[in-house]
C-alpha cells in the first residue's frame, strides 16, 4: 500500500519537474538527432575502417541511447532527488511518519524502470521512423539484458544519492559523470575512434559495459557475458553500497 | 492515570559535547508539556530520542507505557511528529500529501476532515513551495495528526511565521488539545511557552534547570514583584507589615511597593483596609521570559 501509493505519487511528482524530463527523455533524444544528423545509416564497407560493428551508425546508436536514458536516470535524476529529499527534511519526515525504507527507495527504482522503459520505446520508435532503423534481433535476450542494466543504473543511482550530502554536490557529480560517460563510453564517439587512454577510462565507467550488453543482442551479436558480469557486479555493489551509506539525514 | 511520556535519566553525547546530559520529565494526558531552551539546549535532541530518530546513549523512556526503540510501529502509530527542519517536496500537493501519509498508517483519520478542519481546503490543489509559511505549517501539523496520535510533538513550529501567524498557530494548538490529544511543545519563545503550556521544563545545556506551571515559574524565578500607587497620605508605615512586602519607596505621591508573591492582591487588601482605594493601583508584570533569564543567567554563573 505504501509503496503503491508512493510511487503514483513519485510518478506524479517525475511529470512535474521538466527538468528530469528533459534530462531524461529530451537529452538522449536531442544526441539522437545530431549523432545521427552527422553519420547517417549507412554501414562502412571496408571492414579496416569500420567502427560501427558492421552496422549503419544510426543502427549502432539506438541500443546505446537506451543505455543514455539509464544512464541520466541513474547518475542525474536519482541522485538529485534523494539528495533533495535529504537535504530538506523529506526523508526526516518519511521516516518519523513510519514511511518504510523500501518504499522509498522501492518507488524511486519503480521509477527508474519505467522511465527506462519509455525511453527506450519512444526512441526506438522515434528513430525507426525518423531515419528507418532497424528493431532489436534478438529480443529474448535483449529484455534481460535491458531490466539487468535498467536495475543497474537505478541501483547505482541510490547509491549516488546515498553518498552525495546535497543537492549541489549530487548535481555537479551527475552532470560530470553523465558527460564523461557519454562521450567515453560509445554512446557518443565510436569506441574504435577513441584513443587508447580515453578506452581505458571507458572500460572503467558502468554505462561501456551497459552499452555492450545492450547492443549484442540487439544487433543480433548474442548474449555479452563479460558485459553482464560487470553490470551485475555494479548492481549487487551497489545493494552492498547503498545498505552501508543510506542515511535519512 | 498511565502518565502519556515518561523520561528518565537520558543522556546523548556527539563526539566530546554532551547533548542531552541526565534529563528526566514527565508528561501527564492531556497536557501541554513544553520544552524551553536556547539553542542548542538538547531540546530537540531529546524529543528526537524520544521518537526514536536518534537513539540515546542511556536513559529510559516510555510513551504510554511503549519503549520507542523497542517497538518503533507501536510507537509510529500512537505519536504524531511536526519536525524541525523538515520539507516536503516543492510540487507535491496539500492533498497528495495528506493522502499519502494517511496512507501509511493503518487507523489514519480521514484527511479530507483535516483539510477542512486546518482551513486548507481551498487550498487543496496548490503544491507544497507555494504554500505560505502559516499554510505550511497548518499543513505539516495536519501531517502530524493524520494517524490519530495520543501524543504529538511539535517542535518549534512558530519559527519563521509572523505574528499573525504564530497566533492562529497557538489557537490550533489549543484545538489539538481540546480534541484530547497530548502535546509536547518545543520552542524558545517565552511568550509562546506563557500563552499554551500547562507546565514546562527550562532546559540549558542539555539539562533541565527548572521545571513547573508557567505562573509557578514566573513565581519562583521572575524575581520582585511591584505594585504602583499614587496617594496624599503622609504616613504608609503599616503597609510593610503586609504580607509579602518587602521595600516601599516613595517619591512626592508617587509609592512603589516591592515584594513578592501576590503583591498586588495583599497591597490591595491592606490598603482597601485602611481605607485607601487609589485608582490608579497596577502592578508590572513579571513574565516568564524574566524568569528564564534570571534562571539561566544564575546557572551560567554557577557554571563559571
Amino acid at each position: 500500500m505504501a509503496l503503491r501509493k508512493l510511487t503514483w505519487v513519485e510518478l506524479k511528482l517525475f511529470t512535474r519537474d521538466p527538468l528530469s524530463l528533459v534530462f531524461t527523455l529530451a537529452l538522449p533524444f536531442f544526441f539522437l538527432v545530431v549523432l545521427n544528423g552527422v553519420f547517417g545509416n549507412e554501414p562502412e564497407i571496408d571492414p579496416v575502417e569500420d567502427v560501427w560493428r558492421g552496422v549503419g551508425p544510426a543502427d549502432y546508436y539506438v541500443p546505446a541511447y537506451l543505455g543514455l536514458v539509464m544512464a541520466a536516470v541513474g547518475v542525474l535524476s536519482m541522485p538529485v532527488r534523494l539528495a533533495t529529499y535529504r537535504e530538506s527534511g523529506v526523508l526526516r519526515r518519511f521516516r518519523a511518519s513510519a514511511m518504510p525504507l523500501w518504499a522509498v527507495l522501492g518507488s524511486q527504482i519503480v521509477i527508474a524502470l519505467l522511465t527506462s522503459v519509455v525511453g527506450a520505446v519512444s526512441i526506438t520508435i522515434a528513430s525507426a521512423l525518423i531515419y528507418d532503423t532497424g528493431f532489436p534481433t534478438d529480443v529474448a535476450l535483449l529484455v534481460p539484458a535491458f531490466f539487468l542494466a535498467a536495475l543497474s543504473f537505478a541501483a547505482l543511482g541510490v547509491v549516488l544519492g546515498s553518498v552525495l550530502p546535497t543537492a549541489r554536490s549530487a548535481q555537479g557529480a551527475g552532470i560530470m559523470l553523465f558527460f564523461v560517460m557519454f562521450l567515453l563510453s560509445g554512446s557518443g564517439p565510436p569506441r574504435d575512434v577513441l584513443s587508447d587512454g580515453m578506452r581505458t577510462v571507458g572500460n572503467a565507467l558502468p554505462l561501456t559495459h551497459v552499452v555492450t550488453l545492450l547492443q549484442d543482442p540487439w544487433l543480433g551479436f548474442g548474449w555479452a557475458t563479460s558485459a553482464s558480469l560487470v553490470v551485475a557486479g555494479i548492481l549487487v555493489g551497489s545493494v552492498a553500497l547503498s545498505i552501508r551509506f543510506f542515511r535519512w539525514e | 492515570m498511565e502518565n502519556a511520556l515518561i523520561v528518565d535519566g537520558l543522556r546523548k553525547r556527539y563526539g566530546h559535547t554532551t547533548a542531552v546530559d541526565g534529563v528526566s520529565f514527565e508528561v501527564a494526558p492531556g497536557e501541554i508539556f513544553g520544552i524551553l531552551g536556547e539553542n542548542g539546549s538538547g531540546k530537540t535532541t531529546t524529543v528526537e530520542c524520544v521518537q526514536a530518530l536518534r537513539r540515546a546513549d542511556s536513559g529510559s523512556v516510555r510513551v504510554f507505557g511503549v519503549d520507542p526503540q523497542a517497538d518503533r510501529a507501536r510507537l509510529r502509530s500512537i505519536v504524531g511528529s511536526q519536525l524541525q527542519e523538515s520539507e516536503l517536496p516543492d510540487r507535491l500537493r496539500v492533498w497528495e500529501a495528506l493522502d499519502l501519509f494517511s496512507a501509511i498508517s493503518p487507523a489514519s483519520a480521514d484527511w479530507r476532515e483535516l483539510l477542512a478542519d486546518w482551513g486548507l481546503a481551498d487550498k487543496r490543489d496548490t503544491a507544497f513551495a507555494s504554500l505560505s509559511g502559516g499554510q505550511r505549517q497548518r499543513l505539516l501539523v495536519a501531517l502530524a495528526l493524520v494517524n490519530r496520535p495520543r501524543l504529538v510533538f511539535l517542535d518549534e513550529m512558530t519559527t519563521g511565521l509572523d505574528p499573525s501567524a504564530r497566533r492562529v498557530a497557538w489557537d490550533l494548538i489549543d484545538e489539538i488539545r481540546a480534541r484530547g490529544t497530548t502535546v509536547v511543545l518545543v520552542t524558545h519563545f517565552m511568550d509562546e511557552a506563557e500563552r499554551l503550556c500547562d507546565r514546562l521544563a527550562v532546559f540549558q545545556r542539555g539539562r533541565i534547570i527548572a521545571e513547573g506551571t508557567p505562573p509557578g515559574l514566573v513565581d519562583a524565578h521572575a524575581g520582585e514583584a511591584a505594585v504602583f500607587f499614587t496617594t496624599d497620605l503622609a504616613d504608609l508605615s503599616w503597609l510593610a507589615d503586609a504580607q509579602g512586602v518587602e521595600r516601599i519607596e516613595r517619591t512626592g505621591s508617587h509609592v512603589s511597593v516591592r515584594g513578592t508573591g501576590p503583591l498586588l492582591a495583599y497591597t490591595a487588601a491592606a490598603l482597601v483596609a485602611h481605607g485607601i482605594a487609589p485608582t490608579d493601583l497596577r502592578s508590572e508584570r513579571r513574565s516568564l521570559e524574566d524568569a528564564f533569564l534570571a534562571l539561566t543567567t544564575a546557572e551560567a554563573e554557577v557554571a563559571t
